[in-house]
């Protein structure tokens, strides 16, 4: 017998060494849970790989940060101009939204709906990935220390990235949606059909549980549902690219994920996020075209104008001081706005039962303005018509909405 | 020590120094791990099993060539969320089976090493999916043309790589 192992002394100790790995395997496929041996080894490489990484990453950070912000300016004053005029065009649009958001809040007040609410997220650097391609996740250069834990949703501007898996000292795990053992609970933007987004072998996204009948189209945008009880809901997950129908009924929908998972450099962890009823906001009396007004350049006050002067307004102008009884006042982008409300009173005035939206004064403060100021935001979205009368056409769609805009408060 | 002989030439038996024995799976390690993330197309390459041909060809020993795959094996399957083992197994059995090919043969030139690596890649790779698909229960996707892909894309790797590694070899 010790001839016989001294003479295949090698091969045996091979399936000695096999048969250890094969039973460590099968003991770890069993518990499903990590055993602290495993752990232990996971511990002792990420803590002998990651802090080379994160070397690494911080030099070329640094490297990168000395070259754009002090040598390599080229193209910087073209750059910052045109995102002025962005920034200007994102106010505009930001007043509008903002407008929507109080009045979803409300509605969601009113029907008690809770909301998740992101309170805090870290921002993180990726500093490495798993290096296989059967392992689809990556590390972070923040951990246990920072509040990291296990579960937490990681996301970039884009969308979903993934969930922290295992949690380090000073770095963390995150595995990708894209992996085949992820999933998250998903809802199309548009027919609100509920789904489960999962990562496949090859590294794709599948939305599965979708009823063959049910109408998905390429292009179409999806969302977190919330349901997975991780992900908060409404973050963009991807995009639908491919539908075929398949097996048992039900579709096979390939997506493209939001965010590039191919090409991860910062991440945002939600540390913490809440789930309650959102507040009606109390600005409701702010009126949108005073926020706009506020956000944009005023234009200088002109001197009393004369008769003349008044004659070559514009009949929606006279028309707006008309109803409100006011004298005339000098242009700017206040009176802008306020005057754009006014030709919704007169299409009011022609529907029987529809309450009557007030005169100027009267309008500027209480629920009542909201149509306006949806108007108001409709001018300014196009650019060098903020100061004109509004079209009025659109007036007579948006003046029945009036009430339920509202709550239902009629004056 | 026993002398084997191919084509009439003695087989030399090389060791590396504790350092780069050390350092060497380190850094393929971290480049396994860093470089994918700057360029999306190196996840096509398998840096630590080119180190352990390597090691396992150069030092012509079975038992150090099994006991290297399964140290850089294991470490590489700690890197990802899958259980210990995939790796480690394929990574064992491939530095025995490169070892025990380097006792026999002369695999100093680069045609040599290019189907070396070429041969031991697509073993891997068969053992990792029949590990993973059998033992673990992972529902992972063969394709041939995306293996042989990479066994190529590694195999003219490896002739570089080998190359660079014969600077830290020392003759015993």
């Amino acid at each position: 017998m010790e001839n016989l192992l001294t003479r295949y002394r090698n091969i045996s100790i091979l399936v000695g060494v096999l048969f250890l790995q094969v039973l460590g395997l099968a003991i770890q496929v069993k518990r499903k849970t990590e055993n602290e041996s495993s752990r232990l080894i996971r511990v002792w490489t990420v803590a002998a790989i990651t802090p080379l990484e994160k070397g690494v990453v911080g030099l070329e950070d640094g490297v990168s940060g000395v070259w754009h912000n002090y040598l390599y300016l080229r193209g910087v004053r073209k750059e910052n101009r045109e995102l002025q005029q962005e920034i200007q065009q994102l106010r505009l649009n930001q007043v509008r939204l903002s407008e929507d958001a109080n009045q979803a809040h409300r509605l969601q007040a009113l029907l008690r709906f809770k909301e998740q609410f992101i309170l805090h997220t870290v921002a993180s650097q990726v500093i490495g990935t798993s290096g296989s391609e059967e392992s689809r996740s990556i590390y972070i250069d923040k951990g246990e220390q920072d509040g990291i834990k296990r579960d937490m949703p990681v996301i970039t501007a884009d969308g979903v990235v993934g969930k922290v898996l295992r949690v380090f000292g000073g770095t963390a795990e995150v595995l990708l949606i894209s992996d085949q053992s992820s999933g998250a609970g998903a809802i199309t933007e548009k027919s609100r059909l509920k789904g489960i987004v999962q990562g496949t072998p090859t590294g794709g996204l599948l939305l599965q549980k979708i009823m063959s009948d049910e109408q998905v189209q390429a292009g179409d945008r999806l969302l977190t549902s919330g349901g997975d009880g991780i992900f908060p809901k409404g973050m963009p997950l991807g995009e639908v690219f491919s539908v075929t129908r398949g097996k048992d009924s039900l579709l096979t929908i390939h997506v493209k994920p939001a965010a590039n998972l191919n090409h991860l450099e910062e991440v945002l962890v939600i540390t913490q996020q809440e789930e309650r009823v959102p507040e009606t906001a109390d600005s409701d009396s702010a009126k949108a075209a005073d926020i706009l007004a506020r956000q944009l350049p005023s234009v200088p006050e002109k001197p009393a104008p004369d008769k003349a002067a008044a004659s070559a307004k514009p009949a929606s102008q006279k028309l707006a001081q008309e109803h409100s009884g006011e004298k005339p006042q000098p242009q700017n982008l206040k009176t802008a706005g306020a005057a754009a409300e006014k030709p919704l009173a007169k299409p009011q005035t022609a529907n029987a039962g529809v309450p009557q939206a007030k005169p100027n004064a009267e309008s500027v403060s209480g629920n009542d303005v909201k149509k306006p100021v949806t108007r108001v935001i409709k001018i300014s979205d196009q650019p060098g018509a903020l100061p004109a009368a509004p079209a009025a056409n659109s007036a007579p769609q948006s003046a029945p909405a009036l009430p339920a805009k509202t709550g239902g408060q009629p004056q | 020590m026993p002398i084997t002989y191919t084509s009439g030439e003695q087989i030399e038996v090389y060791r590396f120094s504790i350092p780069a024995t050390v350092l060497i799976p380190l850094l393929a390690l971290f480049l396994q791990a860093f470089l994918p993330l700057k360029l999306h197309f190196f996840s096509y390459f398998d840096l630590p099993l080119l180190v352990v041909i390597s090691f396992a060809v150069a030092r012509r020993s079975q038992v150090a060539g099994l006991l290297t795959g399964s140290v850089i094996g294991l470490l590489q399957d700690a890197l990802t969320h899958q259980p210990l083992g995939l790796y480690g197994i394929s990574k064992t059995v491939v530095g025995y089976g490169a070892s025990s090919l380097g006792v026999r043969l002369d695999v100093e030139n680069a045609g040599a090493r290019f189907l070396v690596t070429l041969v031991f890649y697509l073993i891997h790779e068969i053992i990792y999916f029949t590990i993973a698909r059998s033992l673990v229960g992972l529902a992972l996707k063969w394709s041939w043309q995306h293996e042989l892909i990479s066994a190529l894309a590694n195999a003219f790797l490896a002739v570089i790589l080998f190359a660079l590694l014969d600077r830290f070899k020392q003759r015993t």
